[in-house]
């Protein structure tokens, strides 16, 4: 009997030595995780020399900044939204066929990403402009054309793109969990495809929803990239102005103190993310 | 029947979503003429002019090394820890996990600049070494994810009893554990792979002047207009990708080797 191994350690086996199978892991996410973090931090709360201030996260509040901030949470909000309601049918289809999770992922997911994400989203420029494929066959089928490149819709447009999958999937996972025989059972009780729905499946699938929601408003509120490339130059989110700071002004400290607010975000998201998934099952892909 | 067709035509309208822009770029790469904004009818030039441009071979040659070295990195780092994990106090792991949570929700943008951040007050000069670093780091979660299902699946007497019949722990570990996370680790390593070669953000703030990886590359060409040579340089990418995926899904394997993507 090897009793004393489970004594000791009674969530699982521990291999080999643990502190030095830990350490490696430790010293990397302390170094480039939390002490980074940390740096975003100091660089906010002080000033060119050094001296601690409020004025780089109350920037925020100034007019150009505090519109940059709306657009952005704004423009996020209803892309999230867009792809929940996009999502969930694709989710219970692909639930309710059985397609192999693995190869899903794939189409989905894995495979697109090996054409870049910069050319991917500017082929939608290709795609919408005026003369663009859209509105060649709009016209060819004398419909009225689509007029929304540089223009927020594009943002949207490219923000739904580029973050279905981080959507579906999570729904998915969460879906494929729920037992059949609960659906059964809520339809032998004589529930209809609405009531069964509205009050077994879609309560089931809640920790899926708030993590696809969490997945895919984190990085549209946050993107400067689509914002830049489909929006025209003339459109700043929040992303694009935090990053003009670091790469054109180089004003470290104000591009710092914008980070933080958003980090409030992302903060509240990861909090809600807590409360209602529980056992983590939407944080993985 | 009419419910069928509408899922049917349902799924078919969001995989032309997700597909239209690559099969657009595709069309590109074949495009005479230098602007996207018109067809100039068929040519295979950009393909013949792809590898005689320097500039993207660098890049291109920079992005995959960068890929592979920072998946196998991450893929040790991450592997090593979740083993680790699996001996931990609840609470231990459980802080543990949300430090490896903290670069999946976190804002790419914050990861980028704070790293930016890191290597400007350490003086490093940045370049290949710093972009390495970030990947790395962004990739770990990936794996330590990847490889945890198949941990929390593993049967602890299996070990013990490898060791109760005699075995080493390191040949009790090998011979019985290790088989049983291999494919977790492998579908790690591939998804690290994937993330760093499409990443974009996190390159954009820890690259330094003369170093540039494929999505840099574009990004820096966004402004002058996209060289077809780059499209053509994607397509060859994806297809190759796709005709590799075929293939390992055509091919008859051992069915205890099919690794899933299981990812939760």
């Amino acid at each position: 009997m090897n009793k004393p191994v489970r004594k000791k350690a009674p969530a699982g086996v521990s291999y080999f030595n643990q502190k030095a199978m830990t350490a490696p892991y430790l010293f990397w996410s302390a170094a480039f995780i939390i002490i980074p973090l940390c740096m975003i931090f100091y660089y906010g709360l002080t000033d060119r020399s050094g001296a601690f201030t409020l004025e780089n996260i109350l920037a925020i509040a100034s007019p150009e900044h505090a519109k940059a901030l709306w657009l952005s949470i704004l423009l996020s909000i209803i892309s999230t939204l867009v792809c929940l309601v996009l999502a969930y049918p694709l989710a219970m289809i692909l639930t309710a066929k059985n397609v192999s999770h693995q190869s899903f992922i794939v189409l989905i997911f894995i495979l697109p990403m090996w054409m870049n994400f910069l050319l991917r989203t500017l082929a939608w420029q290709t795609l919408l402009e005026k003369t663009g494929v859209i509105n060649s066959i709009l016209s060819f089928l004398h419909l009225p054309s689509l007029d929304i490149i540089n223009t927020p819709y594009a943002i949207v447009l490219g923000m739904v793109y580029n973050f279905l999958p981080f959507m579906v999937l999570p729904l998915y996972n969460s879906l494929t969990k729920i037992d059949p025989s609960v659906v059964n059972a809520a339809r032998d009780l004589g529930a209809n495809g609405v009531q069964t729905f509205c009050r077994v499946i879609f309560p089931l699938s809640i920790p899926g929803v708030i993590s696809g929601i969490t997945m895919v408003f984190v990085p549209a509120l946050t993107t400067f990239v689509i914002s830049n490339l489909l929006g025209g130059s003339k459109i700043l989110l929040i992303g694009n102005v935090i990053e003009q700071e670091f790469t054109q002004a180089s004003n470290w400290h104000l591009g710092s103190g914008l980070s933080i607010v958003l980090m409030v975000f992302i903060l509240i998201n990861m909090v809600l993310t807590a409360i209602f998934d529980k056992k983590g099952e939407g944080t993985a892909l | 029947m009419i419910k069928t067709t509408a899922q049917k035509i349902y799924v078919a309208l969001i995989f032309i979503f997700m597909y239209a822009p690559i099969a657009t770029l595709m069309v590109l790469s074949f495009n005479a003429s230098r602007t996207r904004a018109k067809w100039g009818g068929f040519t295979l030039n950009w393909y013949v002019e792809l590898f005689a441009n320097e500039d993207i071979m660098q890049a291109l040659y920079n992005t995959l090394l960068i890929a592979f070295l920072s998946a196998l990195f991450a893929t040790v780092i991450g592997t090593v820890a979740t083993i680790s994990f699996s001996g931990m106090k609840r609470r231990n792991r459980a802080i543990f996990m949300s430090i490896t949570n903290i670069p999946m929700l976190n804002a790419e943008i914050v990861t980028g600049i704070s790293l930016m951040l890191l290597f400007l007050t350490l003086g490093v000069r940045f370049g290949f070494g710093t972009i390495l670093l970030s990947h790395i780091t962004f990739n770990i979660p990936y794996v330590i994810l990847s490889v945890m299902p198949r941990m929390k699946q593993l049967n602890p007497s299996v070990y013990e009893a490898a060791l109760d019949l005699g075995a080493s722990p390191a040949k009790a570990f090998f011979k019985v554990v290790f088989p049983d996370l291999l494919p977790g680790i492998l579908s790690g390593f591939l998804m690290a792979f994937t993330m760093s070669l499409d990443d974009f953000i996190i390159t954009h703030f820890t690259k330094g002047p003369g170093v540039d990886t494929l999505s840099t590359k574009i990004y820096t060409e966004v402004k002058k207009g996209i060289k077809p040579e780059m499209y053509a340089l994607s397509s060859l990418i994806f297809v190759t990708v796709l005709i590799l995926l075929i293939l390992v899904n055509k091919s008859p394997k051992p069915k205890d080797k099919v690794h899933k993507a299981e990812r939760n």
